[in-house]
């Protein structure tokens, strides 16, 4: 308790003399440089984050980290963010919150990161939430999709969530199926956590009386036939799949195996990283699957555009990032993943100003995060009222191994909110690939 | 290997059986068997009463805990808030197997129900005072202990690999209840767990030893030593008692102990059953330290480190059982902050970390098979040994 | 019907793959005594050298030939560099630096191979056959499977019962001093013992991998379900180790299938049936007397 009062005064008076520097008015010459915060030098920036970097769940997340570096070392090398260079400090928790607790300890309590970002998993990141929050520790853009990071601001004060959240994506979903598919008997398959529960949420206010069947899986449980088996049974014509990647592929597999074949699969954005799973099927095309792209026809959606699209500026960008980034491997939606939200963070560390304290940084989110544009279709929802990330996504058909849009970019939000059509434009990248954020204040 | 390094009681008249069974050879470990051997040796600046010396010694280290935690800065502190809850449960587990002989591979279950038994009992509406810290987590060892019964009466016609088995089981299957029943435990994302403020007397009391700020982190790391040596307190008098020399009986003269009158299944249960009451201690500990109890904390993994931690440190010793599980809070960071000073980056630096945690498992069963401790007792025996060998000698000569 | 006869199915096919995981380990446990927990590890290595060589451009059976050969090597080297010096020492120890060498060994893997999701191929069909115009969940590829499963739990068995070696091996396990005093050569019975375990392993780590997915733990739920499927058949028996792991395979497929989010309970219910064979039968459901005490 005492904790946050003290933060609150620090931040008062950080706040009064950060806006007695900004004389020169925006932008990146306004004073000297000072330590204004914890993790914060006259020519430093350290943030910190954990990941799964070994053990289950390392395949595909442990590349998000990489892609992040990536784009920390882009903006780096043109001089980094008010001439502080960004210092990206991941550690590994295997996916496992007692690690997890241990390493955020560790980047807060010993490197004194400025922020936490980019923290993966729902419950890995649920064992740091409080510590974070009471110890002030901004805790910006979550890698989950679970409504914990923004739905309370006022119990989270410094947590921000970053994707579409699960519910949202189940609303915009639902209503396509609805809309486009209202015969349909929908089946759905869910991994048996918040991630299929938020997603089924959003689902049942659109299609409740079209559901025939619900399937649940455990992750680490790789025999998907029974679920599969049950659906196949139940005569489902759509499946709609609230899953991970790895599952994609177990789904398809498995379908393949007892000649289970729907008219439509659906998967959520999640599980449908089109470039990942089509490598992991194509293997099995040679004499047992006819097509290499399994995935083909398949309906997902999107919130920013990924591999499938080369040609987009954006995915220009995160190719030349990464290709000069010199790391070894390719270009993935896990390593875009990572450098958009890189992104997303040099965008609010410039918000934050100058010499920010852990306070500005918050409060810079809160009030202009919501107008930044970036590499997602749809604004973010940041405001003193919600933490919750990217409002909308598209619904698409994959083909090949690029995806067809099927909508516009619908935006909407948690519980009841409407599902509107978004006119904006989709802004493209600036011309250094390197954001320009006023600061707030 | 064991018995010729350890001294050879002289079987006089006017021993008790308990006393002959008590250092007749042994089959497990040398660690196991070396406290008897010392306490027949006996050294003579601490008290002669078991019970005034055990007290001393956890008066001295609650000083070197208070120095300890008070020079060292708070990432350390929350460091060894991590190892209270490893070696509270390690000291039990070093009961059950190194005194008893029942290995366990599902330590890492019972610490679940203690963990959520505290986080459930913490769950409270907005405003509503959860009950006192002290009884919930009593309430997570009475909690344990019941589970640790049932596993046990079940463990205790069990041997060698159908214990493991069955304790493997054990650990994959019970976290499993959490998911599935989501409505009270969370499901896979776990109950998230709001330590109590720290109470008035802690902060006036840090402020009088050192006059820092008494912090949430430094709070847990208190009240897991205050956890832990109350355990080791109490597990050492048990050890050195008429329970621990019956539970030796039990493990290495089975036959003898039968003839002696001794129940082995009853015995063996309660050995199960004293270390379920640690670990459902160590749990409640680890869910405040760690703010949430998932299942995912509780994987196979944990049960398997705290086994290592016992055998690495020596078996049978809570000396060793609190060595081995600073090991494995220690290493690991150690390792990845190694790795990253050499110039490997974040991922490669996470990956030599269970590469060497491995190695220094194999390492260290080929070149010091009784542990840390057991090899070090074994050092300083085999050296008195000699040196009374030479005394004899020179006194014939 | 057609769902019941698909859950039955692919519990066979699941039961057939926890078995071959826990022939391996029945196997090195008649032959030394000691449970290894790296046999898990030991197959992926295995698997990994498989997968290098298939995407060399070699056949999957040159690559198959290729990895039973190096899991027999790595089998015997284990024995004897690292195995053989905790080798009649307390029981745990050996556990212990079984655990070291499965911590170990994935860790470098993950080093070398890198840790993401790579595809493993198989020699036969992954699309189930069709009766009439129904389609069961039974592929060539699980056919391949449950075959060479059957093979290799029948060889073993005519090790075991017909051949001096065998009988040699099961000696050297039970009593060393005896078996030396008769003449066995004890410590290459137990390489022996140790590189065929792990052929076995390897076998059944690259039967797993067919037709799906492999990264560095890939194998980490498997040795759970093997050894539960062994410790359910006895430790001892072959025979054992394909029933028990049968009976996992169909009775978590049947719980996943029909009782509502009946996968978060696949765990349990593998220790449930766990504990209810051991308090009926404490040494398995294939013990024979000599090994309950073992």
């Amino acid at each position: 308790m005492s904790l946050l009062a003290a933060a609150t005064v620090v931040s008062t008076v950080a706040a009064c003399g950060g806006s007695n520097d900004d004389n020169g008015g925006g932008g990146s010459t306004g004073g000297a440089n000072e330590a204004s915060a914890p993790g914060i030098t006259e020519d430093t920036i350290k943030l910190g984050a954990h990941y799964p970097l070994t053990g289950v769940a390392a395949p595909g997340y442990s590349e998000i980290p990489t892609g992040a570096q990536a784009y920390y070392d882009y903006v780096n090398k043109a001089g980094g963010v008010y001439d502080r260079e960004i210092e990206w400090i991941y550690k590994d928790d295997a996916y496992n919150p007692t690690n997890t607790s241990q390493v955020v300890n560790q980047l807060v309590l010993e490197d004194e990161v400025f922020a936490i970002v980019g923290g993966l998993g729902t419950p890995t990141h649920s064992a740091v939430l409080d510590f974070l929050n009471t110890e002030g520790v901004p805790d910006l853009f979550v890698a989950s999709g679970s409504l914990l990071w923004g739905e309370d601001p006022d119990t989270n004060p410094y947590s921000f969530g970053w994707q579409t959240d699960y519910e949202s994506e189940g609303k915009v979903i639902g209503q396509y199926i609805a809309d486009n598919l209202p015969d349909a008997k929908v089946g759905l398959f869910l991994q048996d956590d918040d991630f299929g529960e938020d997603g089924e949420a959003g689902l049942m206010q659109y299609i409740e009386d079209q559901v025939v069947e619900t399937q649940r899986y455990t992750s680490g449980n790789t025999n998907v036939a029974p679920q599969m088996a049950a659906l196949q049974a139940s005569g489902a014509d759509v499946v709609v799949g609230f899953n991970t990647p790895s599952y994609t592929a177990l789904t398809q597999l498995t379908a393949l195996q007892l000649g289970f074949k729907p008219s439509q699969w659906i998967y959520s954005n999640v599980g449908s990283d089109p470039a990942l799973v089509g490598s992991l099927l194509a293997r099995f095309s040679q004499g047992a699957v006819s097509d290499a792209s399994l995935l083909d026809g398949v309906i997902t959606t999107e919130y920013m555009p990924g591999v499938d699209a080369p040609e987009d500026p954006w995915v220009q960008l995160w190719q030349k990032v990464w290709d000069e980034s010199g790391q070894e491997g390719e270009l993935t939606n896990y390593r875009i993943y990572g450098m958009a939200q890189a992104y997303t963070m040099v965008q609010a560390l410039q918000a934050a100003g100058q010499n920010p304290t852990r306070d500005d940084l918050i409060e810079a989110v809160e009030t202009v995060g919501a107008d930044w544009e970036g590499p997602a279709f749809s604004p973010f929802r940041y405001s003193t009222d919600s933490h919750l990330g990217i409002s909308g996504m598209q619904v698409v058909q994959l083909a090949g191994t690029a995806a067809d849009p099927q909508t516009g970019i619908l935006v909407t939000d948690i519980g009841d909110a409407d599902i509107e059509e978004s006119e904006a434009e989709h802004a493209t990248p600036p011309e250094s690939g390197i954001p320009d954020e006023e600061p707030f204040n | 290997m064991s018995e010729s390094k350890t001294p050879a009681p002289a079987a006089g008249p006017g021993r008790t059986t308990e006393e002959l069974i008590e250092e007749a050879p042994f089959t497990a470990t040398a660690a196991a068997n070396v406290p008897s051997a010392q306490a027949a040796g006996g050294r003579s600046f601490l008290p002669k009463s078991t019970l005034l010396r055990h007290l001393l010694i956890v008066l001295l280290s609650a000083v070197g805990a208070v120095i300890l935690l008070e020079v060292t800065d708070p990432f350390t502190n929350s460091q060894l808030a991590s190892l209270t809850y490893y070696a509270i449960a390690a000291g039990g587990l070093t009961v059950l197997t190194g005194l008893n002989g029942q290995i366990s591979l599902g330590h890492g279950a019972l610490m679940a129900v203690g963990a959520y038994t505290t986080a459930l009992f913490l769950q409270t509406e907005r405003g509503e005072d959860p009950l006192p810290l002290p009884l919930i987590l009593l309430v997570s060892v009475l909690t344990a202990t019941v589970v640790g019964a049932l596993v046990g009466v079940a463990a205790a016609r069990l041997h060698g690999p159908y214990l493991a088995g069955a304790t493997l089981a054990l650990a994959v299957g019970l976290p499993g209840l959490a998911v599935y029943f989501q409505g009270t435990f969370g499901g896979d994302q776990g109950l998230r767990v709001r330590a109590p403020q720290p109470p008035d007397v802690f902060t006036n009391f840090i402020d009088l030893v050192s006059g820092a700020s008494a912090t949430g982190t430094k709070w847990l790391a208190y009240l897991g030593t205050i956890c832990l040596l109350i355990t080791y307190f109490l597990l050492a008098n048990l050890m050195r008692s008429r329970i621990g020399r019956t539970w030796r009986a039990v493990r290495d003269q089975e036959v003898a102990a039968e003839l002696a009158g001794i129940n082995l299944g009853t015995w063996r249960v309660l050995a199960f059953v004293v270390s379920a009451a640690a670990a459902g201690l160590a749990g409640g500990v680890m869910a405040l330290v760690v703010r949430l109890a998932a299942p995912t904390n509780f994987t196979l993994v944990l049960s398997l480190a705290l086994l290592t931690a016992i055998v690495l440190g020596g078996l049978g010793s809570l000396l060793g059982a609190l060595l081995g599980s600073a090991l494995l809070v220690f290493l690991p960071p150690f390792v990845t902050d190694l790795g990253a000073d050499l110039g490997l980056d974040s991922t490669e630096a996470a990956q030599i970390a269970p590469l060497v945690y491995g190695v220094v498992l194999i390492v260290a069963m080929i070149f010091a098979p009784a542990g840390f401790v057991g090899t070090l007792r074994l050092r300083w025996m085999t050296a008195r040994a000699k040196r009374a060998t030479a005394g004899r000698a020179a006194d014939r000569g | 019907m057609q769902q019941f006869v698909n859950v039955t199915l692919s519990g066979l096919t699941q039961g057939m793959i926890y078995s071959a995981f826990a022939l391996a380990l029945v196997l090195i446990w008649r032959s030394t005594r000691i449970v290894n927990f790296a046999q898990g590890s030991m197959a992926a290595a295995t698997a990994f050298i498989a997968l290098a060589i298939i995407n060399a451009g070699a056949s999957y059976w040159v690559a198959l030939v290729v990895a039973l050969i190096a899991g027999f090597v790595m089998g015997a080297l284990v024995e004897r560099i690292i195995i053989r010096p905790v080798e009649g020492g307390p029981e745990l120890n050996a556990v212990i630096v079984t655990l070291g060498l499965f911590v170990a060994i994935q860790a470098l893997i993950a080093i070398i191979a890198g840790s993401s999701f790579q595809s493993f191929p198989t020699p036969f069909g992954v699309r189930g056959f069709t009766i009439g115009d129904t389609t069961i969940a039974l592929t060539p590829t699980s056919l391949y499977v449950i075959g060479s499963v059957l093979v290799v739990m029948a060889l073993l068995v005519a090790l075991f019962r017909f051949t001096r070696t065998g009988l040699a091996m099961r000696a050297s396990a039970f009593g060393q001093e005896v078996a030396r005093l008769l003449g066995v050569r004890v410590g290459r019975m137990l390489t022996l013992g140790w590189g065929l375990a792990a052929v076995v392993g390897s076998l059944s780590g690259l039967l797993i991998a067919g037709g799906g997915f492999v990264y560095p733990a890939y194998m980490d739920s498997l040795i759970v379900f093997g050894f539960v499927a062994a410790v359910l058949g006895g430790l001892d028996s072959p025979i054992g180790a394909i029933v028990g792991g049968l009976i996992l395979g169909l009775a978590l497929s049947y719980i996943s299938g029909y009782v509502d989010r009946g996968s978060a309970l696949v765990n349990v219910s593998a220790l449930v049936i766990l504990m209810v064979v051991l308090l009926v039968r404490p040494g398995g459901l294939f013990a024979s007397s000599t090994a309950r005490r073992a």
